[in-house]
């Protein structure tokens, strides 16, 4: 078996005691930046940057990808225990993980999204081992019309997603579009909403918004209820998941992780669609849906998996076509080319050793995070039971150097003080953060989409319905839509029948 | 207890500007480089490679800072506004060139805020399109755009990117309008000709060489003047239907104004040790490009070379009647 062979060859670069060093580095660092609010992978492996000169090619990528994907894992500590979403994909873990925090199941929360992520993180690196060149075929496929429609599918799914009113819901997907679409026009180079700040000319960044918004947001609300915080501390229930959660997580795990694969090899949003998609499905064929938003751990392990199956395979654009999926992977081909090697299709046949060895050490650095980071549940529940006036400052300060890190622009500290001060106020308004962040990333993403597809076509818009996945995506829309608008139609009912 | 503070301070500053002498040698704390694009893309590879050999010279750490932003004007725009003093430097692209006409409310004078330090490298672009495009050759690929001018796509990485400027010169040149789709940055445009979805573009050898070589793409001809020698089989767009056309991604290395000449000296034998500094030279082969001769990594051909470039894509990007703000 040619497989065999290769992953034999892949693991023996891993496993020698150079590169197993780099691989335990790299996930250590990723999970300690991924636990720093705000600090996340970019900002971390620009600067590592210069270290890598002077490292083997193969320990530099291990080491650099084990930021990566450690970052994710890390990046679900923080939202779930101070709801500080670092990443895109952490939004959702957010929503119940937090919850489940304030229940006292953090610990809980945190071995689920640990025992999903490696479960997630496992199957990705068989996935990659043995379909990455077709799979990254099948991606290629897909064109901006495909694009445009799946991020149709994925707002519609934002609005299933909501908790409250539907009303709200949409109104907060319209104001994340109008968000995302501050900056330049890629078509025409216009700045729209920039009020002349070269600041804006590039959008906000989606970090700054979410960590403003959920974390920020929930500090200045947390200060004015005082009480509900001591209900946290008080009572800490086991941190292990029991028999029975292992139990309800198993299958959300399996389901996060198909989408998450699948979703992650598409270039640009599909970690972020993954985790969302992952969620509402188990939102609506739970058992417990009523406990959703209030602390299901499907809620968290779904996601979760999702979010590492995607980051790993993510990998696959950049590994077999030199094509980068989103800011990390356009740094480590970066670090491809400081050490002489030419990222693109022929990185496999002329350097296998370096692509083998990248996969196997996947697996061993995923390993590594759950060894690492079941043990230190403990530690970190006891972190949330740090007092106030000294956890609330550290957060804050660490928020701001690591919006700070990730364009050296102080403008962005402003920003993510504005965010804050927003986010405040929809809770106040009981207007969930989550759809408008949805509606932030893939508003501009689906215009985008949209405005090529018609310029490909000479304006014809009926290749989204011509071209047979982009049709597809769109009946499934339609499918959600009904989902959606049938139980709102028949409470009207009722409500008229009651009166 | 006033005389003594009074004479303490004298000392205190006696000290002080001994020190100062002594520290007069340049430089005595580290270097930063500002690259005006985010970390990981073509440029900043380049500052990286180029900054390492430097701080071999200057014995100083170069530090790169990624200032991303506005087609690269918000990066330059902050070390425009730097301290005179060397300790911040601009390495920027062709956009230094075109930025004043691409951009109408620029912060700051893309010439007379610098002082120029030397020029880098002039990185080659490709004119490449989709594995399954029929033309065969350059010729073939002029006329069949000509003859079917309203079905043929082109891709660009961004209004003002240099696979945006290689394809108005294009167009002009051989005076055909094409349907122009931009794309955020190179990687997504090169995922859409690798799918097929657009039919051809034009772009640097850094990001089309490794496509090339796994035949990926088809490649047609090289922009610049000389053969690339990574890339043998491919003629010069010159010589292969479109006399006179040239153009090269080159890079320069600026310093904010005010900054005294013998720091501005010191830099500029910095940068020529690096460009013959020997991995600078083979990461440069790698990316399909060469260090400029010494003679042109000096501060009076960046000075020319900006001014050329200037004049050269003004009445171009005006006629095309493009802004980027």
């Amino acid at each position: 078996m040619e497989l065999i062979s290769n992953l034999g060859m892949g693991f023996d670069t891993a496993l020698t005691l150079t590169n197993l060093l780099y691989c335990l580095i790299g996930v250590f660092l990723g999970t300690a930046i991924g636990v720093l609010p705000g600090l996340g992978p970019t900002a971390t492996i620009a600067m590592l940057l210069p270290v890598t000169f002077g490292l083997p090619p193969v320990s530099a990528l291990i080491m650099l990808s084990g930021i990566y994907y450690g970052s994710q894992y890390g990046g679900s500590t923080t939202a779930i225990l101070v709801n500080l979403p670092g990443e895109a994909a952490s939004v959702v873990t957010s929503l119940d993980g937090y919850q489940m925090a304030r229940n006292g199941q953090a610990g809980k929360a945190l071995a689920a999204a640990a025992i999903g992520s490696f479960f997630a993180g496992t199957v990705a690196t068989v996935l990659i081992a043995l379909f990455a060149p077709p799979l990254a075929d099948i991606a290629l496929k897909f064109g901006p019309s495909e694009y445009f429609s799946l991020m149709v599918l994925g707002l519609v799914v934002a609005v299933v997603l909501a908790q409250g009113s539907l009303l709200h819901a949409i109104g907060m997907v319209i104001l994340g579009l109008l968000f995302g679409l501050i900056g330049t026009d890629v078509n025409s180079g216009m700045a729209r909403f920039t009020f002349d700040l070269p600041e804006l000319a590039d959008g906000i960044s989606f970090v700054v918004i979410a960590m403003g918004m959920f974390g920020l947001g929930e500090i200045i609300s947390n200060i004015e209820h005082e009480s509900t915080r001591s209900v946290m501390v008080k009572k800490i229930e086991g941190l292990m998941p029991t028999r029975n959660d292992l139990k309800r997580i198993a299958a959300p795990i399996l389901r996060g992780t198909a989408l998450g694969s699948a979703l992650g090899i598409l270039p640009g949003s599909g970690n972020i669609l993954g985790a969302f998609a992952a969620y509402s499905i188990e939102k609506k064929i739970s058992k417990n849906k009523d406990q959703f938003g209030k602390g299901a751990i499907e809620g968290v392990a779904a996601p979760e998996s999702a979010n590492n199956a995607g980051a790993q395979t993510s990998f696959i654009p950049m590994l077999t076509l030199g094509i980068p999926s989103n800011p990390v992977m356009a740094l480590m081909i970066g670090a491809m080319i400081l050490q002489g090697i030419q990222p693109g299709p022929s990185v496999i046949t002329e350097q296998p050793a370096l692509f083998w060895g990248i996969i196997a050490s996947m697996w061993i650095g995923n390993f590594f995070l759950i060894v690492l980071n079941l043990p230190m549940i403990g530690l970190w529940v006891r972190m949330i039971m740090v007092p106030y006036p000294l956890l609330f400052p550290a957060i804050l300060s660490f928020c701001c150097i690591g919006v700070f890190s990730l364009n050296n622009a102080t403008f962005d500290i402003y920003l993510i003080a504005i965010s804050g001060v927003l986010g405040y106020i929809f809770g106040k308004l009981k207007c969930e953060p989550a759809p408008l962040l949805l509606g932030f990333i893939l508003g501009p993403l689906m215009e985008e989409y949209l405005r090529r597809a018609l310029v490909l076509s000479r304006g014809d818009a009926t290749v989204f319905l011509t071209r047979p996945i982009s049709a597809t995506m769109l009946a499934l829309s339609l499918v959600a839509i009904v989902i959606v608008l049938a139980p709102a139609v028949r409470k009207q009912r009722d409500i008229a029948l009651q009166e | 207890m006033a005389l003594k503070l009074k004479q303490f301070l004298i000392a205190f500053a006696a000290a002080v500007s001994v020190t100062a002498s002594h520290a007069n040698e340049f430089p005595n704390k580290p270097v930063t480089i500002v690259v005006p694009f985010a970390a990981g893309g073509p440029t900043d590879t380049v500052a990286r490679l180029v900054a390492q050999a430097m701080s071999a010279n200057l014995k100083q750490t170069v530090l790169i800072e990624n200032v991303g932003g506005a087609g690269g004007t918000v990066g330059a725009g902050r070390v425009a506004r730097a301290p005179g003093d060397g300790y911040t430097l601009l390495l920027h692209h062709i956009g230094q060139s075109t930025a004043p006409s691409l951009y109408r409310k620029l912060t700051y004078d893309a010439v007379g805020d610098f002082e120029p330090i030397g020029l880098i490298t002039d990185v080659p672009m490709t004119i490449v399109a989709r594995k399954d495009f029929p033309a065969k050759n350059m010729q073939e690929l002029i006329s069949y755009v000509k003859t079917n001018k309203d079905k043929v796509t082109y891709a660009n990485a961004g209004i003002g990117s240099a696979s945006h400027l290689c394809g108005m010169l294009f167009m002009t040149s051989i005076q055909t309008d094409l349907t122009t789709v931009p794309y955020k940055g190179t990687g997504p445009a090169m995922n859409d000709l690798l799918g097929g979805q657009v039919d051809f573009m034009c772009d640097q050898t850094t990001n089309t060489t490794s496509q090339i070589k796994g035949g990926k793409i088809k490649a047609y001809a090289v922009t610049t003047k000389t053969k690339v020698p990574s890339l043998p089989d491919l003629p010069t767009l010159d010589s292969a239907g479109v006399p006179g056309f040239e153009v090269g991604v080159w890079h320069g290395l600026y310093a904010p104004k005010g900054t005294p000449t013998p720091v501005v000296d010191r830099l500029t034998k910095a940068l020529q040790a690096a460009l013959q500094d020997a991995t600078v030279k083979q990461r440069f082969a790698d990316l399909g490009t060469e260090p400029v001769t010494l003679n042109r990594a000096t501060p009076e051909a960046l000075r020319a070379h900006l001014r050329r470039e200037i004049d050269k894509w003004a009445p171009i990007i005006k006629k095309a009647g493009i802004y980027a703000d």
